[in-house]
C-alpha cells in the first residue's frame, strides 16, 4: 500500500508500454503465459489474505460470541477469571506508534532532505548506508539496548527532568520507572527512522530538477525551494514513506515488549507502563490453556489486523485528499 | 522445463531421496510442552541414546499450554507441563492421562537494594507487597523480619513475568495458599491480573529489570538465580523456619504424601526443611498407549528417567525427585498399558 504510493510519486504520469514490437505466435503464447502467471500471483496473494482473515475469525469465534462488542471497550484482562477486554492493548498500540512517528518523522525528513538536497555527493552513500544499517539490527537487540541503556537513561535523567519542568501536564506525571510508554515510543522511533528516511530520500531524489530550478529562478531561498517545490511535489510519496514506518511501528513486538512494562492499563502519563496488541500475543499465547483465553488472544490478532487496515485506509484517504504530483499538487 | 534440466534435477534429487535418513530404522518419539524443563529433557534425550540407541526424541518446548493441547489432540506421544492439568482439561482428553513427575523446580524472590543484604520474607509479607499493600522497603513488617538489614526509605518496584509461565504459576500458587485475599482477588494461573508492578519477558526480562532498577523486587526460577548469582531471599516455610532456596531444600518440598495422580501442588510444603515455593514438572502420557512399540519405548524411558536419569538434574540446577516419590511413580508407570496389557510388567 505504502510502496505503491511512493512509486506513484516518482514516476509521475504518462508511463505506458511501447507498442508491440515482437509479433508472431511465439510472442503471443509468451504473453498469455505471462498474463496467467501474473494473474495467478495476484489471486494467490488475495486468497492468502482472505484465508488469514477467515482463520482468525474462525479461531476467535468463541471470544467474539462471549464478549461481543464489549471486548473492544472494556479494560479487564484477567485470564484467571476468564474476563477479557482489548481496550488497553489497542490504546497502547496506537499511542506507542503515534509517539514513535512524532519523534521519527521530523528526524527522518530532516535527514532525507539533507541527503537529497544539501549533502555533498561524496558523503551521501556512507550516511545513507549507516541509516539503512539501523533497519538491519534485529529487534531483540533494540530491546536489550532499550533495557540496559535507554531505560536507565530515561529513569535517571530524562523523566525526572521532564517531571520537574512539565510535571503540571498529566503526560509527564508519576514515578519515573524508565520502563513504560515513553521508552516504547522512543525505541520504536529509532526503529522506523531508517524506513522513513530511505524511502523519503528516494522520493526527494525523484523530484525533477526543473522544480528546484524554477523555484530558485523565481528568487526563492534554498529552504523555500525545498518546502514549496520539492516537499510539496513529493508529499503523497512522503506520506507513503511515513505510512511504511507506521506499519512497522504498529506490528513491532519484541523490542516493545521488552521496554513497555506490559501492564494492561490506560494511563494518561507517558511514564506509566502500557501494553500493545502484538506484545500480549507474544507474551501469553504459548501458555494460554483455556479455549476462551486462546480465542481472546486470536481476537486480539484479528483486531491488530483491523487496526492496521483502518489506519492505512485513513492514511490513504489523506494521500488522496492532498492529491498526487500528476495534478501539480492542486486539488 | 526442458528435458535436460528435468534430468538434471532428477539426478540431484534421487540420490538424496534414496540416502538413508538419520531417523531410518529408528523410533522417533515426539513430545511437546513446557519450556522450563527443556534443558534437563534435552540432556536426558541425549544420554538415553547410550541406553537405547534405537530411540530418538523430538521435543518441542512450545509451552505448557501447547503441550496440553497437543497431547489432548494426540498429535504427540507425550506432553509436558509445569502446571497440573485441570479436571476440565482432563475431561476433554480422549482417554485417561497420567501425570508423571520428572524433576522439581523452585522460584525465588530476587531484589536490588544497596549492598544487596540477605533478606528474609514471610509469605504474607510477599503477598502484601505483590498486592500493593506494602509499598516501601522500610515498612515495619519487612523491618521486623530483617532487623539487621539497612532498608532504605524507597518505594518497592514490583517486577513480574509478562509472558505466561509455569514460574508465575508456582509463585502465585504459593501466594494463594498464604493469602486468602490474593486467592480471591487474583487467583492462580500462568498469567494473572497483577495488582501492581511491571512486567518483564522471561526470567532474563525480570532479572534485567531488577538488576537495573534500584528498589525492585521480582521472582525468577531458582536455576536462573543461581547461574546469574542474583540475591535470593529466604522464605519462611509452614514449619516457621526461614529457608534458603537450594536444590536440597527444593527436593525437600516433595517430602509429603502424594495423591495417586500426582496432580499436587508442593508450595507451602509442611516439611521442616522444605523451601515453600517449589513444584514438580510433569510429563503427560496416556494410560493406554495407542502404539505397542512406542508405548514400550516410552515406559522404558520413563523408568530410566526417574532412576538413572535422576543423577543429571542437579548439574543443571533442577532438584531431583526424593526416593519415596520415585517408589510411587514406579507403581504408576507399571499401570501404563497397551490395549489393556501392562507394558512394563517384567521390571
Amino acid at each position: 500500500m505504502a510502496a505503491e504510493s511512493t512509486a506513484g510519486a516518482g514516476t509521475a504520469d504518462g508511463l505506458s508500454f511501447p507498442p508491440r514490437a515482437i509479433s508472431g505466435r511465439r510472442a503471443a503464447l509468451g504473453d498469455r503465459v505471462y498474463t496467467v502467471l501474473v494473474l495467478a500471483s495476484v489471486w494467490l496473494v488475495l486468497l492468502l489474505a482472505a484465508g488469514l482473515v477467515a482463520a482468525l475469525i474462525w479461531e476467535s469465534w468463541e471470544a467474539i460470541r462471549t464478549f461481543g462488542f464489549h471486548f473492544l471497550v472494556t479494560s479487564q484482562w484477567d485470564p484467571v477469571a476468564g474476563e477479557f477486554g482489548a481496550l488497553p492493548f489497542i490504546y497502547g498500540t496506537l499511542v506507542s506508534s503515534l509517539l514513535a512517528l512524532l519523534i521519527a518523522v521530523p528526524l527522518s525528513l530532516g535527514a532525507a532532505i539533507f541527503l537529497a538536497e544539501l549533502a555533498p555527493s561524496w558523503i551521501r552513500p556512507p550516511i545513507s548506508f549507516l541509516i539503512e544499517m539501523l533497519a538491519a539490527v534485529p529487534s531483540v537487540v533494540y530491546g536489550l539496548w532499550g533495557i540496559f541503556v535507554l531505560v536507565p537513561w530515561l529513569r535517571d535523567w530524562v523523566q525526572p527532568g521532564l517531571g520537574r519542568m512539565l510535571g503540571f501536564l498529566p503526560l509527564f506525571q508519576g514515578p519515573p520507572y524508565g520502563i513504560g510508554m515513553l521508552a516504547a515510543g522512543m525505541i520504536l522511533s529509532i526503529m522506523v527512522v531508517p524506513y522513513i528516511t530511505s524511502v523519503s530520500r528516494e522520493i526527494l531524489l525523484a523530484v525533477p530538477g526543473s522544480q528546484r530550478e524554477a523555484a530558485l529562478g523565481l528568487g526563492a531561498t534554498r529552504w523555500e525551494a525545498t518546502r514549496m517545490a520539492v516537499l510539496r511535489y513529493g508529499r503523497s510519496g512522503l506520506i507513503g514513506a511515513i505510512l511504511l514506518g507506521l506499519g512497522r511501528a504498529l506490528g513491532e513486538t519484541m523490542a516493545v515488549t521488552m521496554v513497555i512494562g506490559n501492564r494492561p492499563e490506560i494511563a494518561a502519563s507517558l511514564f506509566a507502563p502500557g501494553y500493545t496488541m502484538a506484545s500480549v500475543l507474544a507474551n501469553e499465547f504459548t501458555e494460554a490453556t483455556s479455549d476462551l483465553y486462546v480465542s481472546a488472544l486470536v481476537e486480539i490478532g484479528l483486531l491488530l489486523l483491523v487496526v492496521t487496515v483502518v489506519v492505512n485506509g485513513l492514511a490513504r484517504l489523506l494521500v488522496w485528499s492532498v492529491g498526487g504530483p500528476a495534478r501539480g499538487g492542486r486539488e | 522445463m526442458t528435458k535436460r534440466s528435468f534430468l538434471a534435477v532428477m539426478l540431484l534429487v534421487v540420490p538424496l531421496a534414496s540416502l538413508p535418513g538419520p531417523a531410518d530404522a529408528q523410533l522417533l518419539m515426539n513430545g511437546a510442552g513446557a519450556t522450563f524443563p527443556y534443558p534437563i529433557y534435552s540432556k536426558w534425550f541425549e544420554e538415553y541414546i547410550k541406553v537405547d540407541p534405537e530411540v530418538r526424541f523430538n521435543y518441542q518446548s512450545i509451552g505448557s499450554g501447547g503441550g496440553i493441547r497437543q497431547i489432548t489432540e494426540r498429535t504427540v506421544d507425550f506432553g509436558a507441563s509445569d502446571g497440573p492439568m485441570t479436571d476440565e482439561q482432563l475431561k476433554k482428553a480422549p482417554a485417561e492421562l497420567f501425570h508423571i513427575p520428572t524433576v522439581l523446580g523452585a522460584v525465588v524472590a530476587t531484589y536490588n537494594l544497596p549492598g544487596n543484604p540477605q533478606l528474609s520474607f514471610s509469605g504474607d509479607v510477599l503477598a502484601d507487597v505483590f498486592l500493593g499493600r506494602i509499598t516501601k522497603w522500610n515498612d515495619a513488617r519487612i523491618k521486623a523480619l530483617n532487623p539487621s538489614a539497612s532498608l532504605p526509605d524507597q518505594p518497592i518496584v514490583v517486577v513480574h513475568r509478562s509472558d505466561g509461565s509455569g514460574t508465575t504459576y508456582i509463585w502465585v500458587d504459593y501466594l494463594c495458599k498464604i493469602s486468602p485475599e490474593w486467592e480471591q482477588k487474583v487467583g492462580r494461573g500462568t498469567s494473572v491480573k497483577w495488582p501492581v508492578g511491571l512486567g518483564g519477558k522471561g526470567n532474563e526480562g525480570v532479572a534485567g529489570q531488577v538488576k537495573n532498577a534500584p528498589g525492585s523486587l521480582g521472582y525468577v526460577e531458582l536455576a536462573y538465580a543461581i547461574t546469574n548469582k542474583l540475591p535470593a531471599a529466604k522464605i519462611r516455610n509452614q514449619a516457621g523456619k526461614f529457608i534458603e532456596p537450594t536444590i536440597e531444600s527444593t527436593t525437600a518440598a516433595a517430602a509429603k504424601s502424594m495423591p495417586a495422580d500426582f496432580r499436587v501442588s508442593l508450595t507451602d510444603s509442611p516439611g521442616p526443611e522444605a523451601y515453600p515455593v517449589a513444584s514438580f514438572t510433569w510429563l503427560l502420557v496416556y494410560k493406554d498407549q495407542p502404539n505397542e512399540t512406542k508405548g514400550q519405548s516410552l515406559v522404558k524411558f520413563l523408568w530410566w528417567a526417574i532412576h538413572d536419569g535422576q543423577k543429571h538434574p542437579a548439574a543443571l540446577l533442577y532438584a531431583p525427585l526424593p526416593a519415596p516419590v520415585v517408589k510411587d511413580i514406579e507403581a504408576k508407570i507399571k499401570q501404563i498399558t497397551f490395549s489393556g496389557k501392562p507394558l512394563l510388567a517384567a521390571q
